[in-house]
C-alpha cells in the first residue's frame, strides 16, 4: 500500500461497498480512499463498480462517472482533463500520476486510488499542497535582470532556448516530490524535485542575471543536498520530465563555481 | 435567515480569477499602489489559460513586415464588424508592448535564428489589410504558450508579493442598496469558512462558460461564474449568442489541436481525401477564420463526406510535415493526439470535429474594463465598482468571432488597462463603504438553500440535460426551428434548478455543492446564449443561421443585451462603437479600410 499520512488519532477501516451498476456486463472494481474531517469517522477505502462500456478511457473519466452517477460526495481536484493544469495528481495503482492522462488499461486488476503519499489530506483525494507551493515560491520563480531592459525582447539563441526544454513544461502536480523518500522524511527542509527543477529552469535561462544569488540560496545541507539520486521523481513524472537530472546539474554548477 | 459567520477583509481592489487576465490585473493594481486581493477557485497555474496552445498575437514584425493597423483590420474583419472599433484599436496598438513585457517577465518564447520571439501564422491574420499573404503574427512558446505565460505571470505575482486567496470560491457580488458593487462573498474550500471581501473595485476575471455545452475544449472549471454573478444582480450579458467552435477538437474527448497545427502546414480532408477548404476559401484555405472553417467542415459532414464509421468527423493531416518540425513546434499536441486519439501524427491523420471553444459574449465593458449598465439614454453608462476582463468580459474586441491568438493578448492588454483605470478612479486613502449586510445575507441564503437542496434532480443530471440541449440546438448550424425549440427546452431545463438535489451537506471541499453553484452560473449564461441566438435573424461570425444566411448590417449591427430573470430572458440592444481612438490624420486607421464588406477569405 502507499505510504499515507493518516489524520491524527485515526486508523484505516474498511469502507462502504457501493452497489454494482444494474445490467452492466463489463464492470471494473475501484477502491478509493475516503476521509472527511467533518463526519468524524476514520479514513476508509470505499469500493465502487464502474460500467466500462459507458465510461471514457482515463482514470479521471471513471472518477467523474462515480461522482455523477454513484456517489456525489467523492472529492478530488480536476480541471483541464488533458494533463496540463496539474490538478488531478493522485496515487493510482501505486504510482503517482495525473488521473486525466492515465489510461484505465495501464492498471492491472482492481484500481486502487489514494491521495499523493505523505501529504496532509484535506479530504478524500485532495492533499494539502500549501508547503509544496511555498517551496516553489522560495526559489524565486521569475526572471531577475540587472541590465536595463531593452525596448524590445531580450535576445536568446535557439540553442539557449533549448536548454529550457524539459524544465518549463512542469505542471506543478507534485507527483515527483511526493514519490521521493528524501522528501518524505525531510520535506520540511529539503526542497524536493519539483522546486529544484524550477530552480534550475531559472538558473539556466540565458536571460537571467541572478545566478550567483540563486546558487547562494541553495547552498545548504538540506535544500539541495538531500537528493540521493533515488530517481523516483523521473520515473513517476507524468510529463516525462527528469527532475533528478536538473538537480544533478545544479550540483555541477555549485562545483564549477567553487573552483 | 441562515446562520453563517463570516470574516471580513478590507481591500482597495479584489480580483476574482487568477488566469491570464486576473493575474495581469492583479499585478497592475499593485503597481498602482492599490491594496489588492486575488481570489481564485483553483491554484493560479491551474486556471484554464494554462491550456492555451498556439500563441499570442502582436505585430512585432519578427518574421516579415507587419503593422498594428493590419492586426486591427484583421480583428475587425474577424469580428464580422461587430467588435467595438475603439477597443479593437486599443488591442492592436498595445499588443506589441504587452508581449515584450511578458518576455521581460521571463516567458520562454520560442526563438528565431537571430534570437527574437518566434511568430507563426494563424487563421485570419493577414498582411496589407487582407490583400497580402498570411502574416506570421502569433508569438509562440512551442505549442504551450498559455502554460508558459500563466506560470510566468504567477511567478511575477510572487515577486510582487500579490495577496492570493487560493481555493476560495466566489459565490455572489455584494451590492450596496443603490446598486454599487462593494465586494464579493467567498467560500474557503479547505476549511469551509465564509469570507466577505470588501473593496472599492471588484474585477471579474472568471473566464468563459464552455461547459454549458456537451463537447467543449475548455476545462471543467469554465463555468461562467462571473456572468452568473452579474446576471443575478439583474445586469445584462452581451452578445452571448456568439459561441466559437474550434475546427479541430479531437473527436470524442474534445481536447484541442491548436490552429497552429494548420499554421505550421497542416490541412483538412474529407472522406474523398479532398482538401475541401481550397474550394470554400481559395485564398487562405485551411487558414481561413475559425467560424468559416468550422462551418465548412459541418457542411462536408452533412453532405455525407465525413470520415469514420459514422461519417461524422474530418481528418487533420500533419503526417506530411517533417518529424523534426512536429517535435520542435508541436510537441504538446503530438502527445495529446497519442493519448486522446491513439494516433501517431507523424504517420496518420487526427480525427477532428468542430468543438465549443470560446465565448465572444460576456459581461459588457468599455476598453478600460469598466462594466456597463446601459440605460435608455446612455448605452455606455458605467456600473460603479465593477470591472470585467478576459473571457468573462466583452469589451468587445472579438465581436461575432474571435481570431485565434487574440484572446491571450486580450487578457494581458485589458488586464493592464483595467489596472490603469482603477489607478484613476480608486482612491486608496478613503475608507471602504460599510458592508451591506442585507446583500451578504441574501448571498448566504442562496448558498444555504443550495447546500440543503432536496429536490428530485441531481446536479450532474441537470447539467447533462443542459449541455445536451445546448449542443443540439445552439451549435454550429442554427435554424429558426432548432432555436425556438431550444429556447422552449432550455426554459424547462432552467426551471428544474428549483428541483435540485444536493447529496453532500458538508462544508469542507464539498465539490457536490461547488458543482451545483457552478451549474447555477452556467444556466443564465446558457439561457442568454440561446435566447439571443433565436432573436438574431441574420448570420454573422459564429452565429450562422440557415434561414438568414446573410449578414444584415442595417438591422443587426448592434450588440445584444440579455437580462436573465429566473428562466426568462429579456433582450435589448446597444449600438456598436464605430469610432476608432485616433483619427486617420493623427496616425489612426483609414475608416475606408474597415468599412463593412463581405467577409471572404
Ligand atoms: C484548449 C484551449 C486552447 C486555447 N488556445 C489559445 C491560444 O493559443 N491563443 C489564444 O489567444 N487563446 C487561446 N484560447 C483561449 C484562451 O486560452 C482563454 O480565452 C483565456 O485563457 C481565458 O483566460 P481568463 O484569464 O479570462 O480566464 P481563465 O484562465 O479561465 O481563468 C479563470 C480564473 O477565474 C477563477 N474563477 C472562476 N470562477 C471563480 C469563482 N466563482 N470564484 C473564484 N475564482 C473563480 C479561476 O480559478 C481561474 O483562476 C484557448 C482556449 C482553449 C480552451
Ligand atoms: S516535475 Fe513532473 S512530476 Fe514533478 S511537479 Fe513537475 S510535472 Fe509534476
Ligand atoms: S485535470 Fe488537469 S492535469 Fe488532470
Amino acid at each position: 500500500m502507499v505510504e499515507l499520512t493518516l489524520p491524527k488519532n485515526s486508523r484505516m477501516v474498511t469502507g462502504k461497498t457501493w452497489p454494482k451498476p444494474a445490467g452492466a456486463t463489463n464492470v471494473r472494481k475501484f477502491q478509493i480512499y475516503r476521509w472527511n474531517e467533518e463526519d468524524g469517522k476514520n479514513p476508509s477505502v470505499d469500493t465502487y463498480f464502474v460500467d466500462m462500456d459507458t465510461c471514457g478511457p482515463m482514470i479521471l473519466d471513471a472518477l467523474i462517472k462515480i461522482k455523477n452517477e454513484i456517489d456525489p460526495t467523492l472529492t478530488f481536484r480536476r480541471s483541464c482533463r488533458e494533463g496540463i493544469c496539474g490538478s488531478c495528481a493522485m496515487n493510482i495503482g501505486g504510482i503517482n500520476t495525473l488521473a486525466c492522462i492515465y489510461g484505465m488499461d495501464e492498471v492491472q486488476g482492481d484500481v486502487k486510488i489514494y491521495p499523493l503519499p505523505h501529504m496532509p489530506v484535506v479530504r478524500d483525494l485532495i492533499p494539502d499542497l500549501t508547503h509544496f507551493y511555498a517551496q516553489h515560491a522560495s526559489i524565486m520563480p521569475w526572471l531577475e535582470t540587472k541590465t536595463n531592459r531593452p525596448a524590445k525582447e531580450w535576445r536568446q539563441s535557439i540553442d539557449d532556448r533549448k536548454k529550457l526544454d524539459g524544465l518549463y513544461e512542469c505542471v506543478m502536480c507534485a507527483s515527483c516530490s511526493t514519490s521521493c523518500p528524501s522528501y518524505w522524511w525531510n520535506g520540511d527542509r529539503y526542497l524536493g524535485p519539483a522546486a529544484l527543477l524550477h530552480a534550475y529552469r531559472w538558473l539556466i535561462d540565458s536571460r537571467d542575471e541572478a545566478t550567483g544569488e540563486r546558487l547562494d540560496e541553495l547552498e545548504d545541507p538540506f535544500k539541495l543536498y538531500r537528493c540521493h539520486t533515488i530517481m523516483n521523481c523521473a520515473k513517476t513524472c507524468p510529463k516525462g520530465l527528469n527532475p533528478a537530472k536538473a538537480i544533478a546539474e545544479i550540483k555541477k554548477m555549485m562545483v564549477t563555481r567553487s573552483v | 435567515m441562515s446562520a453563517y459567520e463570516y470574516e471580513t477583509h478590507e481591500f482597495d481592489v479584489v480580483v476574482v480569477g487568477a488566469g491570464g487576465a486576473g493575474l495581469r490585473a492583479t499585478l497592475g493594481m499593485a503597481e498602482q499602489g492599490l491594496k489588492t486581493a486575488c481570489v481564485t477557485k483553483v491554484f493560479p497555474t491551474r486556471s484554464h489559460t494554462v491550456a492555451a496552445q498556439g500563441g499570442i498575437a502582436a505585430s512585432l514584425s519578427n518574421m516579415g513586415p507587419d503593422h498594428w493597423q493590419w492586426h486591427m483590420y484583421d480583428t475587425v474583419k474577424g469580428s464580422d464588424w461587430l467588435g467595438d472599433t475603439d477597443a479593437m484599436e486599443y488591442l492592436a496598438r498595445e499588443a506589441p508592448k504587452a508581449v515584450y513585457e511578458l518576455e521581460h517577465y521571463g516567458v520562454p518564447f520560442s526563438r528565431t535564428e537571430d534570437g527574437k520571439i518566434y511568430q507563426r501564422p494563424f487563421g485570419g491574420h493577414t498582411t496589407e489589410f487582407g490583400e497580402g499573404p498570411p502574416v506570421q503574427r502569433t508569438c509562440a512558446a512551442a505549442d504551450r504558450t498559455g502554460h508558459a505565460i500563466l506560470h510566468t505571470l504567477y511567478g511575477q505575482s510572487l515577486k510582487n508579493n500579490a495577496e492570493f486567496y487560493i481555493e476560495y470560491f466566489a459565490i455572489d457580488l455584494i451590492m450596496s442598496e443603490d446598486g454599487q458593487c462593494q465586494g464579493v462573498l467567498a467560500w474557503k474550500l479547505d476549511d469551509g469558512t465564509m469570507h466577505v471581501f470588501n473593496a472599492k473595485m471588484v474585477v471579474l476575471a472568471t473566464g468563459g462558460y464552455g461547459r454549458a455545452f456537451f463537447s467543449a475544449t475548455s476545462a471543467h472549471t469554465c463555468t461562467g461564474d462571473g456572468g452568473g454573478m452579474v446576471a443575478r444582480q439583474g445586469m445584462p450579458l452581451q452578445d452571448m449568442e456568439f459561441v466559437q467552435f474550434h475546427p479541430t477538437g479531437i473527436y470524442g474527448s474534445g481536447c484541442l489541436i491548436t490552429e497552429g497545427a494548420r499554421g505550421e502546414g497542416g490541412y483538412l480532408t474529407n472522406s474523398e481525401g479532398e482538401r475541401f477548404m481550397e474550394r470554400y476559401a481559395p485564398t487562405y484555405k485551411d487558414l481561413a477564420s475559425r467560424d468559416v472553417v468550422s462551418r465548412c467542415m459541418t457542411m462536408e459532414i452533412r453532405e455525407g463526406r465525413g470520415v469514420g464509421a459514422e461519417g461524422d468527423h474530418i481528418h487533420l493531416h500533419l503526417n506530411h510535415l517533417p518529424p523534426e518540425t512536429l517535435a520542435l513546434r508541436l510537441p504538446g499536441i503530438s502527445e495529446s493526439a497519442r493519448i486522446f486519439a491513439g494516433v501517431d501524427l507523424t504517420k496518420e491523420p487526427i480525427p477532428v470535429l468542430p468543438t465549443v471553444h470560446y465565448n465572444m459574449g460576456g459581461i459588457p465593458t468599455n476598453y478600460w474594463g469598466e462594466v456597463l449598465a446601459p440605460t435608455k439614454t446612455n448605452p455606455d453608462a458605467i456600473a460603479p465598482g465593477l470591472m470585467a476582463v478576459g473571457e468573462a468580459g466583452c469589451a468587445s474586441v472579438h465581436g461575432a468571432n474571435r481570431l485565434g491568438s487574440n484572446s491571450l493578448i486580450d487578457l494581458v492588454v485589458f488586464g493592464r488597462a483595467a489596472a490603469i483605470k482603477a489607478g484613476e478612479v480608486v482612491d486608496p486613502k478613503t475608507a471602504n463603504m460599510p458592508t451591506n449586510k442585507a446583500s451578504v445575507e441574501q448571498a448566504l441564503d442562496r448558498f444555504d438553500g443550495l447546500r440543503h437542496a432536496s429536490g428530485g434532480t441531481s446536479t450532474a443530471d441537470l447539467r447533462l440535460e443542459m449541455q445536451k440541449t445546448m449542443q443540439a440546438d445552439a451549435a454550429v448550424f442554427r435554424t429558426d426551428k432548432t432555436l425556438s425549440e431550444g429556447v422552449e427546452k432550455m426554459g424547462a431545463v432552467a426551471a428544474k434548478l428549483d428541483d435540485l438535489k444536493v447529496t453532500d451537506r458538508t462544508l469542507v471541499w464539498n465539490s457536490d455543492l461547488m458543482e451545483t453553484l457552478e451549474l447555477t452560473n452556467l444556466m443564465p449564461n446558457a439561457l442568454a446564449t440561446i435566447v439571443g441566438a433565436e432573436a438574431r435573424k441574420e448570420s454573422r461570425g459564429a452565429h450562422a443561421h440557415e434561414d438568414y444566411p446573410d449578414r444584415d448590417d442595417k438591422k443587426w449591427r448592434k450588440h445584444s443585451l440579455a437580462v436573465v430573470d429566473g428562466n426568462k430572458v429579456k433582450l435589448s440592444y446597444r449600438p456598436v462603437h464605430l469610432e476608432p481612438l485616433s483619427k486617420h490624420k493623427d496616425g489612426g486607421i483609414d475608416l475606408k479600410k474597415i468599412a463593412p464588406k463581405a467577409r471572404i477569405y
